[in-house]
């Protein structure tokens, strides 16, 4: 790639004073640096835009954080008339759920990522994921009104009934059914997150050398096998992926808030009781809450939320440039 | 029924899709003993060892027909598990091919492990044996927890071989082994190759003329998928029969 | 090594086939689940009224979502009036200059913003826009700008980076200073990619109802200037889903299925295009 600036600026010293762009031989203020510093600055604003996040989210929760400092972490109150707030329920919430969303989640996308590049022929293949693709192109909230009217009327007729009966001895699987819920919320979740999961190990699998699982196969592997070594092989790969689906399980607020019930509770009774995240709490009372405390303190769970939320995002980052570096150095031997 | 013959190669066709690579090969491979294909470019070389064990039909549209007859079994046949097949017949490949993210010994024992042994104390035996055997242990018995990936690519190559052997297969196939390697690591491998032969069956592809002359018992001349010539390496070198072979082996051509 | 082993040994490797596709199935039922009910329970309410009517009130029978649509339309607009341009150039940036440090840091605060909960991208625009001039068309299509930029800026630089190198270097041997071959010669040969890239960023954003929720709120009328909400169609269908009226459900449906109609339209052709170029 020609050098476009430096050898464009050398030029100019070198150029004939009759040269019609001798003139502006010792100015900075070329095209292509006037271009460049255009494109930078705008380009950087993003990394102004998040500064500006978190210091305009902690502005607005700085009522919130002088009333209750770090009490609100723990805090299992949430009040608006008497102005007592605090997240800890919250925060178990949205854990347990996008727990429960990664427990269904992984494997289901590990055998589907399986599925579209081991074992289907490649058109074949390209057609699934491309329906796969597409799971991920509806909405939230359509995901929640389907969640509403389909999947929970579903899951309390069908599914849990026959769960509780079995099961019913465990306290997480007894109490009463209503058909959302905290398990309804991780499922609606694991639905959500398992077509980028997928992608993301699918195109890891494909990358992978295939002189793995010939080597596994001389070695008189069967196919599994052969793959177990090649899941090895992308395991940094496969936890990147998971956490950023942890991520975006978090984050999601509108098709949790309509199934799982809008409990403000420490812990729900069962896996079929109603709780709450701090998505959730936030897509359910910000615009209908006017008190300047109960404001601040919604704002101080989204900033909360954003910490969390940036915290998981920067070790996705990091598992993936540590497999860099080792992938990196495997394939230049 | 010791033949001296370990593998018996009759009326071997294959394809890729449509494209015939191999014609009609009738060949038998001498046990304890080196047999070196050799040819230009695509003669179908690779082809021909893949097709030893089974490795050619994991290609997408690959095909093959006749008989590979090793221990009195056609390898082709209905019931035969072509996993049983590459356990007994290993194969080493071009590029070292170690597995990176595990340790040197997990490496060489993939292969015992898969196949059912579980004893940490017969692991650890054949573990020292293979690499005794493939002329590495004496470098790596330090630390056998390292990762495979932080050895040189000659001693990648030797932990491969003590990989295929690990299993004790009774064949070994080698896809040019050296072509990848310094020419020390190539002396070191093919004196490994040698004294590797007094005890299994050798099929070694290369390309390199010279190595075929130095390393081998018998070799075969390959040429556009057709088995050209094949006979105790002196005679083909000194006195080949066809005039390609003799073209070939002068440096004439390939 | 004994037979039961190995029998056992395929017995899995079987096994392990059934499960990805059963994986699969298990996946993919969700998806036409969601496509068939929307369809099905959405076709009902598309009528004539369903795109002139505005919002009904409480009470009212029928309506639609004529006022939702012209607010999605408005709010897209405007988003991506800020967020298009944005994106554009920090795309240009990264491929151009893709090297200097200062473009790492860019690159992993692109990745960041797209991480970001859109709830939490919503608040960010109501503190620092609606906290001032209220709830409004301006602070949502704050919002939703931001969550474009990440993914017009990708898809510039994926674009940017596609043009072959032999074009760019035919310009600057004619005279033309690096920044013009981009501007004029590279961004052109890519604006196929660069325009399917700000399609896809819309059909996200037209789906977004979070960050609209927490910046406009709800809007049951007509648009009435830009510092004041409008009715946004993925927001109403959180309106209408939770109501207990009949016809508010039914629009919710309606309003689904139109969205995901656009939404899906949209990814299903864009994929379809990008096939084609690569083949």
């Amino acid at each position: 790639m020609v050098n476009g600036d430096r050898s464009s600026q050398k030029a100019h010293i070198f150029l004939p004073t009759c040269h019609p762009r001798a003139g502006k031989a010792k100015t900075l203020l070329t095209g292509d640096n006037v271009f460049k510093a255009f494109t930078a600055v705008v380009a950087s604003s993003i990394i102004l835009i998040l500064g500006l996040m978190v210091y305009y989210l902690y502005l607005g929760s700085r009522s919130s954080i002088e009333k209750f400092g770090l009490v609100f972490l723990i805090g299992v109150d949430w009040d608006p008339v008497r102005g007592v707030f605090g997240a800890l329920p919250l925060v178990l919430g949205t854990l347990v759920t996008s727990a429960i969303a990664l427990l269904i989640a992984l494997p289901i996308s590990l055998g589907v990522a399986l599925a579209l590049s081991e074992y289907m022929p490649k058109r074949l293949s390209n057609v699934f994921s491309f329906f796969v693709e597409l799971l991920a192109a509806v909405p939230s909230v359509v995901y929640g009104l389907w969640g509403i009217y389909v999947l929970i009327p579903f899951l309390r007729e069908v599914v849990y009934p026959p769960i509780r009966s079995s099961f019913g001895f465990i306290p997480l699987f007894s109490g009463p059914i209503y058909g959302g819920g905290v398990l309804t919320a991780g499922l609606l979740l694991a639905i959500m997150i398992t077509p980028i999961m997928s992608a993301i190990m699918r195109d890891l699998f494909i990358l992978a050398p295939s002189t793995l699982k010939e080597a596994a196969m001389a070695l008189g592997a069967t196919k599994w096998e052969a793959i177990k070594v090649m899941i090895n092989y992308a395991q940094s790969g496969i936890v990147a992926a998971t956490v950023l689906g942890l991520g975006r399980a978090m984050g999601e607020a509108m098709a949790v808030t309509m199934v799982i019930g809008n409990r403000f509770q420490l812990l729900p009774s069962s896996l079929f009781d109603a709780w709450y995240t701090m998505a959730a709490i936030l897509a359910n009372e910000f615009i209908e809450a006017i008190d300047h405390l109960h404001i601040s303190a919604l704002i101080n769970v989204g900033l909360l939320l954003l910490v969390i939320n940036l915290v998981v995002l920067i070790c996705a980052r990091l598992v993936v440039w540590r497999h860099m570096k080792v992938v990196g150095g495997i394939m230049r031997e | 029924m010791s033949s001296p013959y370990k593998i018996e190669v009759e009326n071997l066709n294959a394809w890729y899709g449509h494209q015939q690579v191999l014609i009609d090969i009738n060949m038998k491979i001498k046990d304890k003993a080196v047999t070196a294909i050799m040819g230009p470019s695509g003669c179908g070389k690779t082809t021909f060892i893949r097709c030893l064990n089974r490795m050619h039909e994991l290609v997408p549209r690959a095909k093959v027909s006749g008989k590979v007859i090793f221990n009195g079994v056609n390898i082709y046949d209905n019931g035969v598990d072509p996993t049983w097949v590459r356990k007994r017949i290993g194969m080493v490949f071009q590029k070292p091919n170690p597995f990176p993210m595990m340790s040197i010994y997990d490496n060489v024992a993939f292969g015992p492990r898969i196949h059912g042994i579980g004893d940490k104390k017969l692991l650890d035996q054949i573990v020292r044996q293979s690499l005794e055997m493939a002329g590495l242990w004496e470098e790596v018995k330090g630390d056998l927890r390292r990762p495979a990936s932080a050895l040189s690519g000659g001693q990648q190559q030797r932990l491969c071989i003590a990989r295929a052997l690990a299993l004790e297969p009774e064949v070994i196939l080698m896809d040019e082994p050296t072509s990848h390697l310094d020419p020390i690591s190539v002396a070191k491998i093919e004196t490994l190759i040698r004294r590797l032969a007094e005890k299994y069956a050798i099929v070694i592809v290369t390309h390199n003329v010279q190595q075929a002359a130095r390393v081998s018992d018998y070799v075969a001349f390959f040429y556009m998928g057709r088995l050209v010539e094949y006979g105790p390496t002196k005679e083909v070198f000194e006195r080949p029969r066809n005039e390609l072979t003799e073209r070939y082996v002068t440096g004439k051509f390939g | 090594m004994t037979k039961l082993h190995e029998w056992f040994r395929h017995l899995k490797d079987k096994l392990v086939l059934l499960l990805a596709h059963l994986a699969l199935i298990a996946a993919l039922t969700p998806l036409f689940s969601v496509l068939w009910e929307v369809f099905r329970r959405g076709i009902g309410a598309i009528s004539l009224d369903f795109f002139v009517k505005p919002t009904p009130a409480v009470g009212e029978v029928g309506g639609g979502v004529a006022n939702a649509i012209q607010g999605t339309l408005i709010t897209i607009g405007l988003a991506s009036l800020i967020g298009v341009p944005i994106g554009i150039i920090t795309g240009i940036f990264l491929s151009e200059y893709g090297e200097t440090r200062l473009s790492s840091f860019v690159r992993l605060f692109n990745e960041l913003l797209n991480g970001m909960p859109s709830i939490v991208i919503g608040l960010f625009a109501y503190a620092l826009i609606a906290i001032k001039i209220g709830f409004s068309v301006t602070a949502a299509s704050f919002a939703l700008a931001l969550i474009m930029i990440p993914i017009v800026s990708r898809a510039t630089e994926e674009a940017l980076k596609l043009v072959p190198a032999t074009i760019r270097e035919a310009a600057l041997a004619l005279g033309m200073p690096r920044w013009k071959t981009t501007i004029f010669v590279a961004l052109k040969g890519a604006r196929k990619a660069v325009a399917t890239g700000v399609l896809l960023a819309m059909a996200r954003i037209a789906g977004e109802s979070a960050p609209v929720l927490v910046t406009m709120g709800y809007w049951k009328w007509w648009f009435a200037g830009f510092d004041r909400p409008v009715a946004y169609l993925a927001l109403n269908i959180f309106l209408f889903a939770k109501s207990p009226f009949e016809n508010w459900i039914a629009l919710a449906w309606g309003s689904a299925l139109i969205l995901v109609v656009i939404i899906l339209g949209i990814n299903v052709v864009v994929r379809l295009l990008m096939r084609e170029k690569r083949l």
